[in-house]
């Protein structure tokens, strides 16, 4: 599943409490992750974050809900999901926050999962990207050859 | 994308987009992939042979292939013949092109939200008198 997944890891100078309280206080995730964020960081915990697109002034909605709370060590939630439907494998992305101590530092590691599943283009509906990483790129330009010779 | 015939009746279970993606995500399939395009089709026993793996491991590979709908199997005399379904491998095309656009995309956006987490967290921790400011580490 791994080719189904990003993962992405930082050294981080403070304890793993305070990196902790950074990605699960609704205050601070304001700060690093969305314009705006309601979460209730416990296990089955529901949120949501408010991203505003600067270029049209518009504003979106995802909700998340919370997988895992396991302070300080690992955060998870899964977002990106249809309105009206419960998270799960196959209609929303798996986020997992691990944090390990490194002498007083904390490797901070973060994994996406579940693209192959999304049936829309994620980008669709969260904004704020920029291509990068061309990964598969040679795979699927294999790929559309191999279509173009067969078709 | 032009299409062939709405969904027959030949096809029980449309595979799904995971299951298509993990029938080309793995480089071994896609070998096998590229070298029955390359014949316009072939048996597990030719591609054994130019594949560094047994024919058990090409069975394999192939059954997951066909569970994709990405090959097709056709019974010749003793041998099965593979060839390729090129109107599936479009769409795996699409599906891969899809997730891997998003996931350039989500790793990026993950390198920018991690570098703001630590800039966060180390002035949290640099500004608690309990500690000495962090140094730099290598």
């Amino acid at each position: 599943m791994t080719a189904n997944a990003i993962e992405k890891d930082i050294l981080i100078s403070a304890p793993a409490e305070t990196v902790y309280r950074v990605i699960t206080e609704p205050a601070q995730i304001a700060r690093w992750f969305a314009d705006a964020a309601d979460l209730d960081p416990v296990p089955g915990g529901q949120g949501s974050l408010a991203f505003e697109d600067r270029a049209t002034s518009q504003r979106m909605t995802v909700k998340l809900t919370v997988q895992a709370a396991e302070p300080p060590h690992r955060f998870a939630f899964r977002w990106d999901y249809p309105d009206g439907e419960q998270p799960r494998e196959g209609n929303s992305l798996l986020v997992e926050f691990t944090l390990t101590a490194e002498g007083d530092s904390t490797r901070l590691r973060v994994t996406e999962s579940g693209f192959a599943a999304l049936n829309k283009p994620h980008e669709e509906r969260v904004g704020y990207y920029e291509a990068h990483g061309k990964g598969w790129d040679a795979h699927l330009a294999s790929l559309q050859d191999y279509v173009a010779g067969q078709s | 994308m032009s299409q062939g015939s709405p969904e027959a009746g030949d096809r029980d279970l449309p595979p799904r987009e995971d299951e298509l993606w993990e029938a080309v995500a793995d480089p071994s399939r896609r070998k096998v992939l590229d070298l029955i395009l390359a014949r316009g089709q072939a048996t597990p026993t030719t591609l054994a042979a130019e594949l560094p793996v047994t024919r058990q491991a090409v069975a394999k590979h192939l059954a997951v292939l066909a569970r994709a709908g990405l090959v097709e199997a056709r019974r010749d005399g003793r041998e099965v013949r593979y060839t390729v379904r090129a109107e599936r491998l479009d769409e795996a095309a699409q599906v891969m092109a899809r997730a891997a656009q998003a996931m350039a995309e989500a790793a990026a956006r993950w390198d920018r939200r991690l570098h703001a987490i630590k800039r966060l967290a180390e002035q949290q921790a640099s500004t608690t008198p309990a500690q000495p400011p962090p140094g730099q580490q290598g």
